[in-house]
């Protein structure tokens, strides 16, 4: 077993000094899916071994998360957009991710299929994921992921979730500009002021514009934008689980995935969101809340397991337990939990 | 728990039928298997740049032309040029019995043809994985 940890660890290094070579190339690439495959199977083990090397090396890439309803469009405008940063010149990467099936366990990963167009483009690279039943559509190893890519030194990262609505808060934590993608013919005005997936927007993106309904769409979308201008009330955010960002009104653009019609005025205002970002200060918010999430992650898989390898592991469980039996006044499951956290804490944080 | 597998399910040359690689993505999907489809009319450099960005466990090829002879043998070169020889490599579609032995020979590891029970491939991939 520990042999077999060890040849893990010595291929781990070989693909993580490959990573950190500044030159490019299809060995780099490899290198680069290897690592993903083993954050993928390994989790926070393996992340612990990867990410402290490749660290310094990130934080220069554009994130750009996708998300929207199945079949709204976002693998083929995923396609278009990386085309159009492709042509300037641009390295780009693409994070697909699809459900898992809760029955089997099993999951048909067909995002590919509409990025056929530059498979063998050098400076192009998509990895398929299965979501693994993490619900909010982000597989947990996402963050990792994004990671290892920005250190492999993809310009734009493109993170394309799962559709499934309204729970998608976690692409919002991980990219530096959200997308939502939202097609005509889906909803009314009522889905617009519902709160959720529609408030972490930075772009709303009115995709199959050919289709009846999508200036009503885009109507809906603005009319909801305008309520929320109009409409002032005090408000503590300090406790909000997305950093908000005042001053800026998403805009609504109505594109066409499959001709690639307005996709340039939605690249232009891609990046007129990050640099509105970078001059408000808004990137560096973001980025503290995003790192507070990312630490708090990690350390509540290290303490889960610290946790329960110190209780099963510890002798004097035993006499909390035997005064749980005695079902006394301040012998109950919480409060002997909260004994135990504090010796706990008390140990490992003063 | 098991880790998951991951598969490519890739359609080489010019046949434009795919209910055949569908049926099968989603079979393997039913067994438990995370199944990349990559679409039609996928070139031999098409489907090794996959390989190389997905790093799946098995590359499943389905191939109805007759084109196998040239395409199959054509991305094994690829697959060892670019230094990828830790994956099980399969081939299906409409491929005759002769033909299996040259296929061998370049390392696809098994052909499966019509009439293949899906449980069948599934149990051959848990067996044969190189990783």
């Amino acid at each position: 077993m520990t042999t077999e940890i060890q040849s893990k660890n010595t291929q781990i290094q070989k693909y993580v000094d490959l990573l950190k070579n500044p030159e490019k190339g299809p060995k780099k690439k490899r290198a680069l899916a290897r690592l993903i495959t083993f954050i993928e199977n390994g989790g926070p083990e393996a992340a612990k071994e990867i990410i402290p090397q490749l660290y310094p090396l990130t934080g220069k890439a554009h994130i750009i998360g996708i998300t929207g309803a199945p079949g709204s469009g976002k693998s083929t405008l995923t396609s278009e957009i990386s085309n159009h940063y492709l042509e300037q010149g641009l390295t780009v990467s693409v994070i697909a991710v699809d459900p898992t099936s809760p029955f089997t366990g099993g999951a048909i990963l067909g995002d590919r299929i509409r990025m056929k167009k530059n498979f063998t483009n050098p400076n192009f690279f998509i990895r398929s994921m299965a979501n693994r039943g993490q619900l909010g559509g982000l597989a947990m190893a996402t963050k990792d992921v994004i990671h290892i890519i920005d250190a492999y030194g993809s310009d734009i990262i493109i993170v394309e979730t799962v559709g499934v609505g309204q729970s998608e808060i976690d692409i919002f934590k991980s990219a530096h500009t959200t997308l939502v993608i939202t097609p005509p013919g889906l909803g009314d005005e009522i889905q617009a002021i519902k709160a959720g997936l529609m408030e972490i927007t930075d772009i709303f993106v009115v995709n199959k514009m050919d289709r009846d309904g999508a200036d009503k769409r885009v109507a809906e979308l603005e009319t909801m934008l305008d309520f929320g201008e109009n409409i002032q009330i005090e408000n503590d955010y300090s406790q909000a689980k997305v950093v908000r960002c005042d001053g800026w009104r998403p805009p609504v653009i109505k594109t066409n995935g499959l001709t690639g019609e307005n996709v340039p005025i939605l690249l232009e205002n891609i990046h007129r969101h990050f640099i509105f970002l970078e001059e408000t200060g808004f990137k560096k918010k973001r980025l503290q809340f995003r790192y507070k999430h990312y630490i708090i992650e990690i350390l509540k898989y290290f303490l889960v397991k610290n946790v329960e390898e110190i209780v099963f592991s510890n002798e004097k469980i035993n006499e909390f337990i035997e005064k749980l039996l005695a079902y006394e006044q301040g012998s109950d499951p919480y409060t002997i939990s909260e004994a135990i956290l504090e010796v706990f804490l008390n140990r490992y944080f003063s | 728990m098991d880790r998951k597998i991951r598969l490519i399910v890739a359609k080489p040359g010019l046949d434009g039928h795919d209910r055949g690689a569908k049926v099968i993505s989603r079979g393997l999907r039913d067994a438990g298997f995370e199944v990349i489809y990559t679409g039609l009319h996928q070139t031999p450099e098409d489907i090794v740049q996959s390989v190389i960005q997905e790093d799946p466990d098995a590359l499943l090829l389905s191939i109805l032309s007759g084109a196998h002879p040239v395409l199959l043998p054509e991305i094994m070169k690829q697959l060892k040029a670019n230094e990828i020889d830790d994956i099980l490599v399969l081939g299906g579609g409409i491929i005759p019995e002769e033909d299996f032995p040259a296929l061998k020979e370049v390392g696809v590891e098994a052909v499966f043809g019509p009439g293949t029970k899906i449980q069948e491939i599934a149990d051959f991939i848990r067996a044969n994985l190189k990783r």
